[in-house]
Protein backbone atom coordinates (compact mmCIF):
# COMPACT_ATOMS: atom_id res chain seq x y z
CA UNK A 1 0.00 0.00 0.00
CA UNK A 2 1.16 3.45 -0.62
CA UNK A 3 0.86 6.12 2.48
CA UNK A 4 2.83 9.32 2.62
CA UNK A 5 5.61 9.97 5.02
CA UNK A 6 6.97 13.41 5.70
CA UNK A 7 5.02 14.71 2.44
CA UNK A 8 6.68 11.53 0.54
CA UNK A 9 5.07 8.92 -1.27
CA UNK A 10 6.10 5.14 -0.05
CA UNK A 11 5.23 1.46 -0.61
CA UNK A 12 5.03 -0.48 2.91
CA UNK A 13 3.47 -3.82 3.68
CA UNK A 14 -0.23 -4.08 4.42
CA UNK A 15 -0.49 -3.76 7.94
CA UNK A 16 2.01 -1.83 9.17
CA UNK A 17 1.92 0.13 12.30
CA UNK A 18 3.30 3.13 13.60
CA UNK A 19 5.95 1.12 15.39
CA UNK A 20 6.92 -0.85 12.22
CA UNK A 21 6.81 2.22 10.34
CA UNK A 22 9.46 3.86 12.88
CA UNK A 23 11.35 1.07 12.46
CA UNK A 24 11.12 0.53 8.73
CA UNK A 25 12.15 4.94 8.49
CA UNK A 26 14.91 4.38 10.95
CA UNK A 27 13.84 7.36 12.75
CA UNK A 28 16.55 8.48 14.79
CA UNK A 29 15.50 8.60 19.03
CA UNK A 30 12.48 6.54 18.21
CA UNK A 31 11.42 6.47 21.89
CA UNK A 32 10.95 10.56 21.73
CA UNK A 33 9.54 11.04 18.54
CA UNK A 34 5.86 12.54 18.07
CA UNK A 35 3.65 11.05 15.36
CA UNK A 36 1.21 12.66 13.96
CA UNK A 37 -1.00 10.64 11.03
CA UNK A 38 -3.65 12.78 9.17
CA UNK A 39 -3.04 15.30 11.52
CA UNK A 40 -4.01 13.42 14.79
CA UNK A 41 -1.28 12.82 17.17
CA UNK A 42 -0.90 9.20 18.13
CA UNK A 43 -0.21 8.62 21.62
CA UNK A 44 3.18 6.67 22.36
CA UNK A 45 1.62 3.93 23.75
CA UNK A 46 -0.61 3.23 20.84
CA UNK A 47 2.25 3.24 18.28
CA UNK A 48 2.89 -0.24 18.04
CA UNK A 49 -1.27 -0.95 17.83
CA UNK A 50 -2.09 1.52 15.51
CA UNK A 51 -2.35 0.44 12.06
CA UNK A 52 -1.51 2.43 9.08
CA UNK A 53 -3.97 2.44 6.18
CA UNK A 54 -3.67 2.95 2.40
CA UNK A 55 -3.42 6.71 1.62
CA UNK A 56 -2.71 7.67 5.31
CA UNK A 57 -0.09 10.43 5.42
CA UNK A 58 2.59 10.72 8.74
CA UNK A 59 4.37 12.58 9.94
CA UNK A 60 7.08 12.64 12.55
CA UNK A 61 8.35 15.79 14.46
CA UNK A 62 11.49 15.49 16.09
CA UNK A 63 12.69 17.54 19.31
CA UNK A 64 15.27 20.11 18.13
CA UNK A 65 17.05 21.40 21.48
CA UNK A 66 19.53 23.94 19.87
CA UNK A 67 19.17 27.52 19.49
CA UNK A 68 22.43 29.16 21.51
CA UNK B 1 4.93 60.71 15.40
CA UNK B 2 6.09 61.80 12.47
CA UNK B 3 8.64 60.45 10.42
CA UNK B 4 12.51 62.42 10.07
CA UNK B 5 14.17 62.39 6.72
CA UNK B 6 16.44 60.24 8.17
CA UNK B 7 13.80 57.67 9.09
CA UNK B 8 11.97 57.94 5.80
CA UNK B 9 15.20 57.00 4.06
CA UNK B 10 16.28 54.47 6.99
CA UNK B 11 12.99 52.62 6.08
CA UNK B 12 12.13 53.38 2.77
CA UNK B 13 12.55 49.66 1.39
CA UNK B 14 9.87 49.28 4.12
CA UNK B 15 7.87 52.36 3.49
CA UNK B 16 7.41 51.44 -0.57
CA UNK B 17 6.18 47.82 0.47
CA UNK B 18 2.32 48.17 0.05
CA UNK B 19 2.19 45.47 3.05
CA UNK B 20 4.01 48.05 5.14
CA UNK B 21 3.87 51.43 4.61
CA UNK B 22 3.95 54.17 6.48
CA UNK B 23 1.14 52.33 9.24
CA UNK B 24 3.34 49.17 8.99
CA UNK B 25 6.64 50.67 9.99
CA UNK B 26 5.05 53.06 12.94
CA UNK B 27 3.77 49.73 14.44
CA UNK B 28 7.17 48.39 14.22
CA UNK B 29 8.55 51.53 15.61
CA UNK B 30 6.28 51.36 18.32
CA UNK B 31 6.56 47.60 18.73
CA UNK B 32 8.19 45.35 22.03
CA UNK B 33 10.29 42.49 21.20
CA UNK B 34 11.63 40.27 23.91
CA UNK B 35 14.92 37.68 22.51
CA UNK B 36 15.47 35.11 25.19
CA UNK B 37 19.24 33.93 24.09
CA UNK B 38 21.63 35.67 22.06
CA UNK B 39 23.49 33.48 20.32
CA UNK B 40 22.57 31.17 17.34
CA UNK B 41 18.80 32.01 16.68
CA UNK B 42 19.27 35.30 18.58
CA UNK B 43 21.87 37.05 17.39
CA UNK B 44 20.09 36.85 13.68
CA UNK B 45 16.81 38.03 15.03
CA UNK B 46 17.95 40.96 16.87
CA UNK B 47 20.09 41.80 14.21
CA UNK B 48 17.10 41.84 11.68
CA UNK B 49 14.59 43.38 14.36
CA UNK B 50 16.84 46.06 14.70
CA UNK B 51 17.60 46.56 11.57
CA UNK B 52 13.79 46.95 11.31
CA UNK B 53 13.42 49.36 13.44
CA UNK B 54 11.67 47.38 16.22
CA UNK B 55 11.18 50.48 18.56
CA UNK B 56 12.12 48.61 21.69
CA UNK B 57 13.85 45.05 21.81
CA UNK B 58 14.61 43.12 25.47
CA UNK B 59 17.18 40.60 25.31
CA UNK B 60 18.13 37.93 27.84
CA UNK B 61 21.13 35.80 28.11
CA UNK B 62 23.14 35.31 31.38
CA UNK B 63 26.23 33.78 29.08
CA UNK B 64 29.44 35.72 27.96
CA UNK B 65 31.23 35.25 24.52
CA UNK B 66 33.28 32.78 23.85
CA UNK B 67 35.29 32.02 20.71
CA UNK B 68 33.62 28.94 19.97
CA UNK B 69 30.20 31.31 19.85
CA UNK B 70 31.33 33.08 17.05
CA UNK B 71 30.74 30.15 14.03
CA UNK B 72 27.13 31.48 14.40
CA UNK B 73 26.66 34.03 16.82
CA UNK B 74 27.19 36.58 14.06
CA UNK B 75 25.82 39.71 16.36
CA UNK B 76 29.18 39.42 18.64
CA UNK B 77 32.79 40.04 17.56
CA UNK B 78 36.27 38.14 18.29
CA UNK B 79 36.71 41.71 20.09
CA UNK B 80 33.79 41.19 22.43
CA UNK B 81 34.97 37.69 23.44
CA UNK B 82 34.77 38.07 27.43
CA UNK B 83 31.60 40.26 27.17
CA UNK B 84 28.74 39.53 28.72
CA UNK B 85 26.37 38.55 25.66
CA UNK B 86 23.53 40.92 26.07
CA UNK B 87 25.87 44.14 26.41
CA UNK B 88 27.92 42.76 23.16
CA UNK B 89 24.07 42.61 21.70
CA UNK B 90 22.87 45.44 23.01
CA UNK B 91 26.11 47.67 21.27
CA UNK B 92 25.72 45.69 18.15
CA UNK B 93 22.14 46.80 17.89
CA UNK B 94 22.39 50.25 18.80
CA UNK B 95 25.17 51.06 16.48
CA UNK B 96 23.10 49.42 13.52
CA UNK B 97 20.10 51.48 14.22
CA UNK B 98 19.70 54.32 16.85
CA UNK B 99 16.20 54.40 16.97
CA UNK B 100 15.88 51.27 18.68
CA UNK B 101 16.10 50.95 22.56
CA UNK B 102 17.99 47.50 23.62
CA UNK B 103 16.82 46.71 27.17
CA UNK B 104 19.32 43.66 28.43
CA UNK B 105 18.80 41.35 31.28
CA UNK B 106 22.11 39.22 31.95
CA UNK B 107 19.94 35.98 33.51
CA UNK B 108 18.59 32.86 33.26
CA UNK B 109 14.99 31.99 32.69
CA UNK B 110 13.26 30.67 35.45
CA UNK B 111 9.85 30.54 37.07
CA UNK B 112 10.87 33.14 39.44
CA UNK B 113 11.38 35.81 36.59
CA UNK B 114 10.25 34.75 33.48
CA UNK B 115 6.37 36.11 34.27
CA UNK B 116 7.92 39.85 34.85
CA UNK B 117 10.40 39.72 31.74
CA UNK B 118 7.29 38.87 29.13
CA UNK B 119 5.09 41.21 30.86
CA UNK B 120 5.80 43.82 28.85
CA UNK B 121 6.49 43.04 25.49
CA UNK B 122 4.17 42.23 22.42
CA UNK B 123 6.14 39.40 21.26
CA UNK B 124 8.62 36.65 22.86
CA UNK B 125 11.45 35.10 20.27
CA UNK B 126 12.86 31.88 21.96
CA UNK B 127 16.21 31.44 20.90
CA UNK B 128 17.53 29.19 23.48
CA UNK B 129 19.50 25.99 23.49
CA UNK B 130 17.72 23.52 26.24
CA UNK B 131 14.24 21.85 27.01
CA UNK B 132 13.76 23.22 30.09
CA UNK B 133 13.86 26.79 28.56
CA UNK B 134 12.17 25.91 25.50
CA UNK B 135 9.00 24.16 28.05
CA UNK B 136 9.44 27.17 30.70
CA UNK B 137 8.97 29.55 27.85
CA UNK B 138 6.14 28.25 26.06
CA UNK B 139 4.54 27.65 29.55
CA UNK B 140 4.76 30.74 30.62
CA UNK B 141 3.68 32.33 27.08
CA UNK B 142 0.90 30.45 27.41
CA UNK B 143 -0.26 31.30 30.61
CA UNK B 144 0.34 35.09 29.93
CA UNK B 145 -1.22 34.84 26.59
CA UNK B 146 2.27 36.36 24.53
CA UNK B 147 2.70 35.56 21.14
CA UNK B 148 5.63 33.34 20.78
CA UNK B 149 7.84 31.92 17.89
CA UNK B 150 9.94 28.95 19.03
CA UNK B 151 12.83 27.70 17.13
CA UNK B 152 15.32 24.56 17.16
CA UNK B 153 18.28 23.75 15.89
CA UNK B 154 20.92 20.89 15.56
CA UNK B 155 23.57 19.71 12.95
CA UNK B 156 22.19 20.52 9.39
CA UNK B 157 18.37 21.00 10.21
CA UNK B 158 15.91 23.08 12.12
CA UNK B 159 12.37 23.58 13.02
CA UNK B 160 10.42 26.59 13.56
CA UNK B 161 6.58 27.31 14.87
CA UNK B 162 4.41 30.47 16.23
CA UNK B 163 2.30 29.84 18.93
CA UNK B 164 -0.64 32.28 19.31
CA UNK B 165 -1.90 30.88 22.93
CA UNK B 166 -6.00 30.86 22.64
CA UNK B 167 -5.68 30.56 18.99
CA UNK B 168 -3.04 27.89 18.03
CA UNK B 169 -1.71 24.71 19.33
CA UNK B 170 1.36 25.17 21.49
CA UNK B 171 5.25 23.04 22.10
CA UNK B 172 3.53 21.14 24.84
CA UNK B 173 0.95 19.94 21.90
CA UNK B 174 3.11 18.77 20.57
CA UNK B 175 5.76 17.41 22.82
CA UNK B 176 4.55 16.47 26.21
CA UNK B 177 7.07 16.56 28.44
CA UNK B 178 10.83 17.41 27.94
CA UNK B 179 13.00 14.32 27.19
CA UNK B 180 15.32 13.00 30.24
CA UNK B 181 18.90 15.06 29.69
CA UNK B 182 21.15 13.96 27.34
CA UNK B 183 18.84 11.66 26.13
CA UNK B 184 18.55 14.14 22.80
CA UNK B 185 22.15 15.50 22.00
CA UNK B 186 22.76 19.41 22.07
CA UNK B 187 24.11 21.60 19.80
CA UNK B 188 27.55 21.63 21.89
CA UNK B 189 27.61 17.48 21.67
CA UNK B 190 26.37 17.28 18.24
CA UNK B 191 27.26 20.71 16.65
CA UNK B 192 25.65 22.59 14.43
CA UNK B 193 26.13 24.20 11.06
CA UNK B 194 26.75 28.09 11.74
CA UNK B 195 23.89 29.31 8.78
CA UNK B 196 21.29 26.82 10.49
CA UNK B 197 20.85 30.02 12.89
CA UNK B 198 20.68 32.61 10.06
CA UNK B 199 18.03 30.74 8.37
CA UNK B 200 15.89 29.76 11.35
CA UNK B 201 16.48 33.07 13.49
CA UNK B 202 15.86 35.18 10.41
CA UNK B 203 12.74 33.14 10.22
CA UNK B 204 11.83 34.10 13.63
CA UNK B 205 12.08 37.54 12.85
CA UNK B 206 10.08 37.41 10.04
CA UNK B 207 7.52 35.84 11.87
CA UNK B 208 7.61 38.71 14.77
CA UNK B 209 7.58 41.23 11.85
CA UNK B 210 4.44 40.00 10.43
CA UNK B 211 2.56 39.87 14.14
CA UNK B 212 3.67 43.31 14.25
CA UNK B 213 2.41 44.87 11.56
CA UNK B 214 -0.61 41.97 11.01
CA UNK B 215 1.13 41.00 7.38
CA UNK B 216 0.24 37.60 5.83
CA UNK B 217 -0.38 34.17 7.46
CA UNK B 218 1.54 33.41 10.47
CA UNK B 219 3.06 30.04 10.84
CA UNK B 220 0.64 29.34 13.86
CA UNK B 221 -0.63 24.97 13.56
CA UNK B 222 2.75 24.34 11.75
CA UNK B 223 5.77 23.18 12.37
CA UNK B 224 8.01 23.87 9.55
CA UNK B 225 10.91 21.88 9.29
CA UNK B 226 14.19 22.78 6.78
CA UNK B 227 16.91 20.35 6.07
CA UNK B 228 19.99 21.81 5.07
CA UNK B 229 21.61 18.15 3.42
CA UNK B 230 18.43 17.67 1.53
CA UNK B 231 17.78 21.61 0.59
CA UNK B 232 13.90 20.59 1.69
CA UNK B 233 11.72 23.23 3.80
CA UNK B 234 8.51 20.82 4.71
CA UNK B 235 5.44 22.49 6.30
CA UNK B 236 3.94 20.02 8.73
CA UNK B 237 -0.17 20.75 9.64
CA UNK B 238 -0.03 20.14 13.40
CA UNK B 239 -3.61 18.96 14.73
CA UNK B 240 -6.06 22.09 16.38
CA UNK B 241 -5.04 23.26 19.68
CA UNK B 242 -5.38 22.07 23.25
CA UNK B 243 -6.73 18.30 22.46
CA UNK B 244 -5.46 16.88 25.78
CA UNK B 245 -2.54 19.48 26.16
CA UNK B 246 -1.09 19.70 29.52
CA UNK B 247 -1.11 23.55 29.47
CA UNK B 248 -3.28 24.78 26.54
CA UNK B 249 -5.76 22.56 27.08
CA UNK B 250 -9.66 24.40 28.71
CA UNK B 251 -8.77 22.11 31.09
CA UNK B 252 -5.18 22.02 31.99
CA UNK B 253 -2.98 20.06 34.33
CA UNK B 254 0.24 22.34 34.65
CA UNK B 255 -1.44 25.61 36.07
CA UNK B 256 2.25 26.19 38.00
CA UNK B 257 5.56 27.29 35.51
CA UNK B 258 8.30 23.95 36.46
CA UNK B 259 11.60 24.47 36.22
CA UNK B 260 13.11 21.17 34.69
CA UNK B 261 16.86 20.11 35.46
CA UNK B 262 19.02 21.10 32.77
CA UNK B 263 21.75 18.44 31.46
CA UNK B 264 24.92 19.43 33.53
CA UNK B 265 26.98 20.22 30.26
CA UNK B 266 24.72 22.71 29.41
CA UNK B 267 24.63 24.72 32.22
CA UNK B 268 27.46 26.23 31.12
CA UNK B 269 27.10 27.17 27.70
Amino acid sequence: MTIKVAGEQKQMADGITVAGLIEAEQVENPQYVTVSVNEEFIDAGDFASHVLNEGDEVEFLYFMGGGR
Amino acid sequence: MAFTNEQLERYSRHIILKEIGVKGQKKLLNATVLIIGAGGLGAPAALYLAAAGVGTIGIVDADTVDLSNLQRQVIHTTNDIGKRKVDSAAETMRAVNPDVTVNTYYDFVSSANIMDLIKDYDFILDGTDNFPAKFLINDACVMAKKPLSHAGIIRFKGQLTTILPGEGPCYRCIFKDPPPKDAVPTCKQAGVIGAMGGVIGSLQAMEAVKYITGVGELLVGYLLTYDALKMEFHKIKLPPRGKGCAVCSDAPTITKLIDYEQAACELKH
